[in-house]
């Protein structure tokens, strides 16, 4: 059996599935960031995959690499907000961060 | 079996059972660095979607800037000489039906995977990718181009704003 776009897309899927496991179970701010990072890595699958078997040759590639840069973006400006709730809080558990619901 | 075949599910496995450890290890150095298998990973993957330029950037831009980044934030908000490495998860309930609605969410995609009929054509065969890119960047993307370099600006000037210690 060859490997086609549906192999891709479930492999996507699957690394789209454990991120967002790992986005709603996990209380530490950096470990929702790491399962931010493989949410997209698997919409960045999804977007060559497409660009090899769906005729979007070079479109496809760029939509990703437009996707690598908000990536880098996010997590610059993430870690900056991380690290400033671990100045006033001193830990990073987001459900614990709850000053403006008083 | 074709060794492309072979290579596929040799860095799928790579991928999944890593991304894995990085959602259900309680140690967040082991996510962390468990978190750099699975992009070197995904980088395999571009590699065999016939996407070099960016399995370069991956590797350059995720494993180069984001992931030391990550570590940079996990070694400055636990300490490091306690115990408070271990990361907490939320509720047992909680946690069954997160597990229960990702599980169900997957078996939807894959049914509408494997069901659907793709219009699959194949694609040009490229010599490199790197020409086609920076042509199309600076043709039908200029305006996303431009966009993106005043984002990276306003991220780095945020960034440095937010993080910055206050003068008391």
């Amino acid at each position: 059996m060859n490997i086609g776009l549906t192999h891709f897309l479930i492999l996507g899927a699957i690394v789209f599935c454990l991120g967002l496991y790992g986005i709603i179970t996990r209380k530490n701010a950096i470990m929702v960031l790491m399962g931010l990072e493989l949410v997209l890595n698997s919409a960045n699958i999804n977007f060559v995959a497409f660009a090899k078997y769906g005729g979007m040759n070079i479109d496809g590639q760029v939509a990703a690499i437009f996707v690598i840069l908000l990536a880098a973006c996010e997590a610059a400006v993430a870690l900056a907000i991380i690290l400033n709730i671990y100045q006033n809080y001193k830990h990073v558990n987001v459900d614990e961060i709850d000053k403006m619901k008083e | 079996m074709d060794l492309v075949t072979i290579i596929f599910y040799i860095f799928a496995a790579v991928i999944v059972i890593s991304a894995a450890v990085v959602v259900f290890s309680k140690n967040i150095m082991y996510s962390a660095f468990s978190l750099l298998f699975t992009f070197f990973g995904v980088a395999a993957v571009y590699v065999l979607l016939n996407a070099d330029f960016l399995a370069l950037t991956q590797i350059l831009i995720y494993i180069g800037g984001i992931l030391v980044l990550i570590i940079f934030g996990v070694m400055l908000t636990t300490k490091i000489t306690g115990v408070d490495i271990k990361t907490g998860i939320t509720g047992k309930f909680q946690v069954g039906l997160t597990a229960f609605l990702a599980a169900v969410f997957f078996i939807v995609l894959a049914i509408m995977y494997s069901k659907v009929q793709w219009n699959v054509k194949s694609a040009k065969p490229l010599q490199d990718t790197i020409t086609p890119i920076g042509h199309s960047l600076l043709t039908d993307y200029i305006l996303a181009f431009e966009a993106a370099s005043v984002v990276l600006l306003i991220a780095i000037i945020g960034a440095v704003m937010i993080a910055r210690r206050k003068k008391s």
